[in-house]
């Protein structure tokens, strides 16, 4: 009112609507994209689909699943859940992107809900993870799979997976804004899930590692993941582990929100 | 009352850009080191400077990147860190990096920007598609960034900063790595969004860039404003117009040295530059120099080349502030020829 005339007739007063608004709009920015550049769906769901094959026509006559109708039954629940994880990557290398071409700079500079900008694009990308999420069942189907619980539990499961795809999306944020290339957000994304995901019960029974492997191999958050979601598609009881998978899921998403907002409301360009 | 009188400061409405003291450190190394800038409504800052002078990080405090770690600094009078989103509502940031989304064409990109000022959809599209005529880029709308060239791109990135209307307008080197078409291009452009009344702060390593577009300029080295004033003024500092003549054959630019000693300036003597060929004089005025030169080297029967009348470029001035000049400072590509006014110019031999 003072400064003579205002040149822009923006709303800055901040409103509840915006988190919404303002987040939607920077998803449909990612999701838009989509179509256009198909082969990046393509090939992500290529490489989880070759292992599923790989693993049940190749390991799956030497790996002994006692207690399952056949290694497909063991099996499926784990890969899927290694697929949405190893998904969630594209967070942290979308956001580095952003963070190389100066277009962080330009957002943080406009009157948003900021961390709308994170919220859209780990929406965005969840959103592509449940298709991936989609063609890994068919394909599962195809191999001889089959939802042998109640389909409540297989929704259950379904929930499961996917929020830890969307929980693990935000650490995905946290590193993705912390390094300094895009380059670097691609190894430091990936590099740790080889571990996380194959010492866990998702290929095999943790029983036949060495003793001081499965003891690790059983603490994993993913085993719990993995044995939780088994459990529910395979009509078992998932016991404990349900709880502590959807523990570790919140606990995950609340922490690495803070820490990547926090992070992005100080991120330039470099 | 009646008076003419007229206080020294601005008044503070006129003002659409104040910084004062602003300091800002990167763990060793100090950034800024109290840096003080002010920015008439409907004028052109430039800020000019070679790189790592403080130029991306004063920009990034007035926008609101950045915390300052001491001073402040207001943008329509609003404090950048008490109000930062009241701050972001009034400003346009155009960075370094054209930063637009290439998977989106440039109709989405400007509709996605103005969603964000929230403007609402109808009135981002309207506001977008009045850009994309105004930048022409109408034809390219509907096609996805990824095909633009980098000239397209800067224009639909300025674009996209001005969809809101902005009070202030920051233009962060805006035409580096453009090819010299594209970039006479922009400056024709920023030209006209500056008779359009927006208030612009420009960065830029380019003095002729500054010298073109800026009403003020604000001369920034090692995190400081060292020099400030128009084109103009910063020339009058070093005062004095050049006569540089160059020889043809290189060994008689000792006696041309003495046959011009008459022509200069009371202070500085002709210098010699062998490795040019050249000997230059600083003269006190343009008029009748050349001709008075052609005589003098005539008399002495020596054979001349070229002869050049030029005034002093921000090169000389910027040489003058830091003691170097400024493209041994520039560590990023090859700068387009920096300001070569030739004035007066004649063959002789």
């Amino acid at each position: 009112m003072s400064s003579g005339r205002t040149s822009a007739a923006v709303d800055t007063r901040p409103s509840l609507s915006w988190v919404w608004r303002d987040s939607w709009t920077e998803a449909t920015r990612h999701l838009r994209a989509v179509p256009r550049n198909p082969e990046l769906l393509v090939f992500a769901t290529i490489q989880p689909v070759m292992f599923v094959l790989l693993f049940v026509y190749v390991f799956g006559g030497a790996i002994a699943t006692p207690g399952y109708t056949n290694y497909e039954q063991y099996l499926i629940p784990g890969i899927v859940a290694q697929t949405v994880v190893f998904g969630s990557a594209f967070t942290g290398v979308g956001l580095a992107e952003d963070l190389s071409k100066g277009i962080i700079d330009r957002l943080r500079s406009l009157p948003m809900y900021q961390p709308a900008v994170l919220i859209g694009r780990t929406v965005s990308d969840l959103a592509r993870n449940v298709v991936a999420f989609v063609v890994m069942m068919v394909v599962a189907w195809l191999v001889g799979f089959r939802v042998e619980g109640s389909w409540l539990g297989a929704l259950g499961a379904t929930a499961l997976l996917l929020g830890f795809s969307y929980a693990f999306s935000w650490i995905q944020a946290y590193i993705g804004l912390s390094v300094r290339s895009v380059e670097a957000a691609n190894s430091a994304g990936f590099i740790w899930m080889f571990p996380l995901t194959f010492v866990s019960s998702a290929f095999v029974l943790t029983a036949t590692m060495p003793g001081w492997l499965a003891a690790i191999a059983d603490a994993n958050p993913f085993t719990k993941l993995t044995n939780a979601a088994r459990a529910l598609f395979n009509g078992q009881d998932p016991g404990s582990d349900l709880w502590q998978a959807l523990a570790w899921a919140i606990g995950i998403t609340v922490v690495f929100a803070f820490l990547a907002s926090r992070k992005f409301s100080r991120s330039t360009s470099r | 009352m009646g008076t003419n009188v007229r206080s020294a400061r601005v008044p503070a409405v006129d003002l659409a850009v104040e910084a004062s003291g602003l300091r800002k450190a990167f763990g060793d190394t100090e950034a800024l080191q109290g840096v003080d800038l002010d920015v008439r409504r409907a004028t052109v800052l430039g800020l000019l400077g070679p790189n790592g002078a403080g130029k991306t990080t004063t920009v990034r405090i007035l926008a609101t990147l950045l915390r300052p770690d001491a001073g402040t600094a207001r943008i329509d009078g609003i404090d950048v860190v008490a109000d930062p989103r009241a701050v972001r509502a009034r400003i346009g940031l155009t960075g370094q990096y054209a930063a637009v989304d290439e998977r989106l064409t440039g109709a989405e990109n400007l509709e996605h920007v103005g969603r964000l000022y929230h403007l609402g959809v109808p009135e981002a599209r309207r506001r977008g598609a009045e850009l994309l005529e105004q930048f022409d880029l109408t034809d390219a709308a509907t096609r996805p960034v990824k095909g633009y060239s980098g000239g397209m791109r800067r224009r639909l990135d300025i674009a996209m900063s001005l969809i809101a209307r902005p009070s202030v307008l920051f233009l962060d080197e805006p035409t580096t790595g453009l090819d010299p078409r594209s970039r006479l291009g922009m400056w024709d452009l920023i030209e006209g969004l500056v008779e359009r009344g927006t208030t612009t702060v420009l960065t830029t390593q380019y003095l002729d860039e500054a010298e073109r577009l800026a009403d003020d300029i604000a001369v920034i080295d090692h995190g400081q404003v060292i020099a400030r004033g128009s084109a103009g003024a910063l020339k009058q500092q070093i005062g004095g117009t050049r006569l540089t003549v160059t020889a043809s054959d290189p060994a008689v630019l000792g006696s041309m040295v003495s046959a011009l000693a008459v022509l200069s300036a009371a202070t500085a003597a002709p210098i010699a530059d062998p490795v040019a060929g050249t000997v230059t004089v600083t003269v006190t005025g343009a008029d009748g120099v050349i001709p008075a030169a052609v005589r003098l080297l005539d008399a002495e029967g020596i054979d001349v080349r070229d002869i050049d009348v030029a005034g002093p470029t921000l090169d000389d001035v910027f040489l003058q502030l830091t003691g170097r000049p400024a493209e041994t400072l520039d560590d990023v590509g090859d700068p387009p020829h920096a300001g070569e006014p030739v004035q007066g110019r004649a063959e002789a031999s």
